[in-house]
């Protein structure tokens, strides 16, 4: 028997809406104030400590896709599918946005829209494999049949990662792309982390994990909401 | 307390599937003895084929307890499997390979032994004889019906399953049904059979069951019932 | 021992039934065949180096020319509820899983054994040796045994057919990166050591899908 999905207050989102809110002020203002203006690049690399947490968000919510997939399968619980989705559909929000803000750092650097890097190459390839999980979700009717086949593929997917990130960089160090640039370290995308700098950068990547757990948060609720509709409705279509 | 009867060779308790939020089976208490010839009965979308797929292992019930000839359906599949044979809508039938080639394909998975010689006697007993060699495509409906209840009685299943089988059947498929049957009956094998069809359903069973929106609402021995009144009881119940 | 000669059953039955109907490895073929005709012009192959880009083209026919043979592997299942038959075998379920990948993985061998030396002529490049069907087998190992675990999903969808290369190409990343590199290598006559990496690349991927593939069919066949 199904029994009723419950949903209680919610204190937790309050609390993430104000840190997240805060550690992005806090992180803004590192990113342009704190943080020294980048000797070949100047103003425009500072794109990259956004670009680099929206990657890491990226990556880290198709982790919890993974795992929360392997626990559905386990434990056989719709909540866990539920977080599966959630994870994935803010995973591809964030990876959206580390794919454009990647393009927009080097279309100024080095004259081009899309660079084969190993670090672009490979968000291309996930954002991908996250649109093949929405569309194989998005193909099945059956819910307990949908949990099931977007978890194996969840799973399956996410451990193609390291293995597809491994050969592109070997495929990289081979054949390296060779670009017009400033100076013989922006040629390759590569430049050097001041202390400043690098304290810039983790805060960044707290500050987007943080914000990461906020937009999850939100989505969960809204799925669970769903859910209780969902049931509702069969209650209603059943006593007819 | 749950009692589970030695000489029952199917016991289901609590059985419960549900699809999602859609409940098919709402609790399912059944046991079926050895030799006995069991009929369920009960409109469309009862869950009689629900209840008949959980039982030869091809759905995992959400709750409850299948056991069928001592072993439990969901820890011990494939034994479960040795035993049952299911004769179900669809034929199971590769198109494109033989009659002789589709039972010799099933014979394999199921390891029976002297192949060859069972293949022959099964295609006598459902008079496929002549068309062994013919690719089943070839074949009627009524045909691969009968090639249909061949591969479901090839490897000699101490349990059959009979999911609304006379549908869509010509008159030669049904009086090989009903052959089927009352031997398989006569060689002491436990049968369940649904149907929707009164008349049929009554034919040649132990007892009927029937079910309503995935519930058990009555059961009675077939010596009880008069044949006359039954239809009305019937829609009583399910209604 | 009794798995195994059940696989084997399986194999037996998908050979049989394509020897009788041929489907298969003639749509394979001549989607190969179209494939090169048309890479040929669009990319005027004549105009660059034929060693730097037939190994792409290549790895792209076999993995199109895969996606139709792996489909039609899992829809004749399909037909008349051929997979309820498999599964109510008394069998583990990861017989049905062996007996189909291995039969995908020789169906593919056989399209390759066509179409690899097609390439080689057409392009003028040294691509039969003992190296480059190493590399091929290694790819399609891995391949066919992902795809026959996404296949048997992708039939499944509302898509059916369709979903099977969306589900399939972003996850085969490392086996083409790795195998044209690898075909490439050979062609250029780089040392061993140089493709060496792109080789172990291909096995490690090869035995963590098979086994992740295998382990994971159970739930995709289950209701």
């Amino acid at each position: 028997m199904s029994s009723e999905p419950t949903i209680k207050a919610d204190r937790l989102a309050i609390v993430l809406n104000c840190l997240a809110a805060a550690m992005m002020m806090g992180a803004l203002y590192m990113v342009f104030l704190y943080a020294p203006r980048e000797i070949n690049m100047g103003d425009v690399q500072r794109i990259f400590y956004f670009h680099l947490g929206a990657a890491w968000v990226g990556f880290l919510a198709f982790f919890v896709t993974m795992v929360s997939g392997v626990l559905y399968l386990w434990k056989g619980v719709s909540r866990w599918d539920i977080l599966s989705n959630a994870s994935a559909e803010v995973g591809t929000v964030f990876m959206t946005m580390a794919i454009i803000s990647g393009s927009l750092w080097a279309r100024p650097v080095w004259n081009t829209w899309w660079t084969w890097d190993p670090r672009l190459t490979i968000s291309a390839i996930q954002w991908l494999l996250y649109l093949a999980y929405f569309m194989l979700r998005a193909g099945i009717e059956n819910p307990g049949q949908r949990a099931r086949f977007a978890s194996v593929y969840g799973i399956i997917a996410f451990l193609t990662v390291p293995l597809s990130f491994f050969s592109i960089r070997l495929w990289r160090t081979i054949h390296p792309v060779v670009t017009s640039g400033a100076g013989t370290d922006s040629a390759t995308g590569s430049f050097n982390m001041t202390t400043s700098m690098r304290h810039t950068l983790f805060f960044c990547l707290a500050t987007f994990s943080v914000l990461y757990l906020t937009l999850l948060r939100h989505r969960l609720r809204l799925a669970w909401t769903q859910e209780r509709a969902d049931w509702l409705r069969q209650r209603v279509l059943s006593r007819m | 307390m749950q009692v589970y009867l030695i000489s029952s060779m199917i016991q289901v308790r609590g059985l419960v599937k549900a699809f999602g939020f859609q409940t098919a089976l709402r609790g399912i208490d059944l046991d079926v003895a050895e030799g006995e010839f069991l009929t369920v009965l009960g409109p469309n979308g009862a869950g009689k084929t629900t209840l008949l797929r959980v039982l030869a292992t091809l759905s995992k019930p959400t709750a409850g307890v299948v056991r069928v000839g001592g072993y439990d359906a969901a820890k011990a599949g494939a034994q479960v499997r040795q035993l049952i044979g299911l004769v179900s809508h669809q034929t199971l039938l590769y198109s494109q390979l033989s009659a002789k080639d589709n039972l010799r394909f099933f014979g394999r998975l199921y390891e029976v032994a002297d192949l060859e010689a069972r293949i022959a006697e099964v295609l006598d007993v459902v008079g496929l004889a002549a068309r062994r060699t013919d690719q089943v495509r070839t074949f009627s409906r009524g045909m691969q019906q009968r090639l249909t209840i061949a591969r479901a009685i090839l490897h000699r299943p101490r349990v059959m399953f009979f999911d609304e089988p006379y549908t869509g059947l010509d008159q030669q498929a049904a009086s090989v049904l009903n052959k089927i049957l009352s031997d398989v009956a006569a060689a002491g094998r436990t049968v369940l059979l649904t149907t929707h069809n009164l008349e049929r359903g009554l034919v040649g069973c132990d007892r009927v069951v029937v079910i309503k929106r995935g519930k058990v609402v009555h059961t009675v021995d077939r010596a009880e019932i008069d044949p006359a009144s039954f239809g009305e009881l019937y829609q009583d119940v399910t209604q | 021992m009794n798995f195994i000669r059940k696989v084997v059953a399986i194999i037996h039955k998908d050979i049989t039934t394509e020897l009788r109907t041929k489907e298969m490895f003639s749509s394979m073929v001549v989607f190969s065949l179209m494939a090169v005709f048309i890479f040929s012009i669009a990319l005027d192959v004549t105009a660059s180096d034929p060693m730097d880009t037939t190994p792409g083209l290549l790895w792209v026919t076999i993995a199109f020319a895969g996606t139709l043979g792996l489909n039609r592997s899992l829809a004749q299942e399909q037909e008349n509820g051929c997979i309820d038959g498999l599964l109510l075998a008394p069998m583990d379920r990861s017989a049905i899983f062996f007996g189909k990948a291995v039969g995908n993985v020789l169906f593919m061998s056989m399209v390759e054994l066509v179409i690899v030396p097609i390439f080689a002529a057409l392009f003028n490049v040294p691509l039969l040796r003992g190296s480059v069907w190493l590399v091929v087998v290694l790819g399609t190992l891995g391949y066919a045994s992902v795809g026959t675990l996404f296949s048997t999903m992708a039939v499944n969808t509302r898509a059916r057919e369709v979903m099977l290369p969306i589900l399939l190409l972003p996850v085969a990343v490392p086996i083409f990166i790795s195998a044209v590199n690898a075909t490439g290598g050979f062609l250029a006559g780089d040392p061993v050591s140089d493709v060496a990496n792109w080789l172990q690349l291909l096995v490690a991927y090869d035995a963590i899908i098979i086994a992740v593939s295998f382990m994971t069919f159970d739930f995709i066949v289950e209701e």
